[in-house]
């Protein structure tokens, strides 16, 4: 009897492999975003004062709000999962609400943290810009490029963790089946971690 | 029940566990940000990178469950990091060597 009860209870799910569908696919962010470090220290090895001179022009302090604001939404998304463990539901979707929170919060400082660069006439093709030293410019394009691909990646998690703050409300992600959730926290780390080193290269070279 | 119950769900950490990896990566950030006005010459960059590997590795681990994950999963992450770091490590022997040749 209780053979055919567990044959019928079986759940047709295998958690282990979507986690581990969900590395290899960090994995492909991690030659992604590995090929443009490989870009960055190349130009700064062959450029080192300009990129010195053109760090000066970030802000230090927006940029370790940030990092903050990042790391403690790491903290949250920890903390949903680890609520929805215990069948605490209400406190998970807080946890996962405070998370897109601090994530919008990150993107609004990135506003006006690119707000003011394009204000001194800092972008992608600017004359103030091309007026500057080679080293500068290519100093720039990176930083544009890889923060802009991560702020798109910060943008994609805030998409991601709302649908699965929708699923956890509609019991479609519960205390033994939150797999989903678990994946969403993954990638959401994964930004973090790419942040980790965006942040000391850009914005601490002195 | 209990079976096949353990093969949908993971042990995982307290609540104080996750809390304090945050105040970790919080000090060594400051940490980072601090040391950055001083002038360590050439190993200013080792030194943040060092830090930033810190941190990297209690979110892996930690935040990211590798901990408690099953070997394979650990062997899998530290194979992807070999193969990045060596390719980083072969690009610098060689484009160090032409450039100052």
């Amino acid at each position: 009897m209780s053979v055919q009860h567990t044959a019928a209870a079986h759940i047709h799910r295998d958690d282990v492999a979507s986690r581990m569908g969900m590395w290899l696919f960090l994995f492909t962010e991690l030659l992604l975003f590995g090929g443009m470090f490989i870009l960055y220290s190349v130009y700064r090895f062959t450029h080192p004062e300009d990129f010195h001179l053109a760090a000066k022009e970030l802000n230090t302090v927006i940029g370790t709000f940030n990092t903050a604001i990042l790391l403690t939404s790491s903290l949250t998304m920890a903390l949903s999962i680890a609520a929805i463990q215990r069948k605490q539901k209400t406190l998970s979707i807080i946890f996962q609400l405070l998370t897109i929170v601090l994530a919008l919060g990150f993107m609004v400082n990135k506003y006006f943290e690119w707000g003011a660069k394009f204000h001194h006439g800092i972008y992608p093709g600017s004359e103030t810009l091309l007026s500057k030293p080679s080293g500068e410019i290519l100093f720039f394009g990176l930083y544009y490029v890889m923060t802009g691909l991560h702020g798109l990646h910060v943008i994609i998690g805030v998409v991601i963790i709302a649908f699965m703050t929708v699923f956890t409300m509609r019991d479609v992600i519960t205390h033994d089946n939150y797999v989903k959730l678990e994946s969403a926290g993954l990638y959401w780390h994964l930004v973090d971690i790419i942040w980790i080193f965006l942040f000391p290269l850009f914005y601490l070279i002195t | 029940m209990d079976n096949h119950s353990e093969n949908h769900t993971q042990h995982s950490h307290g609540y104080g566990v996750y809390v304090l990896v945050w105040l970790a990566l919080m000090a060594l950030t400051g940490i980072t940000v601090a040391v950055a006005g001083i002038n360590f010459g050439r190993i200013t960059v080792a030194t943040a990178l060092t830090i930033a590997s810190i941190k990297t590795y209690l979110v892996l681990t930690i935040f990211m469950h590798l901990r408690t994950e099953s070997k394979t999963f650990r062997v899998f992450v530290g194979v992807a990091l070999l193969f990045l770091i060596i390719s980083f490590v072969l690009l610098f022997t060689d484009y160090s060597f032409i450039v100052r040749n």
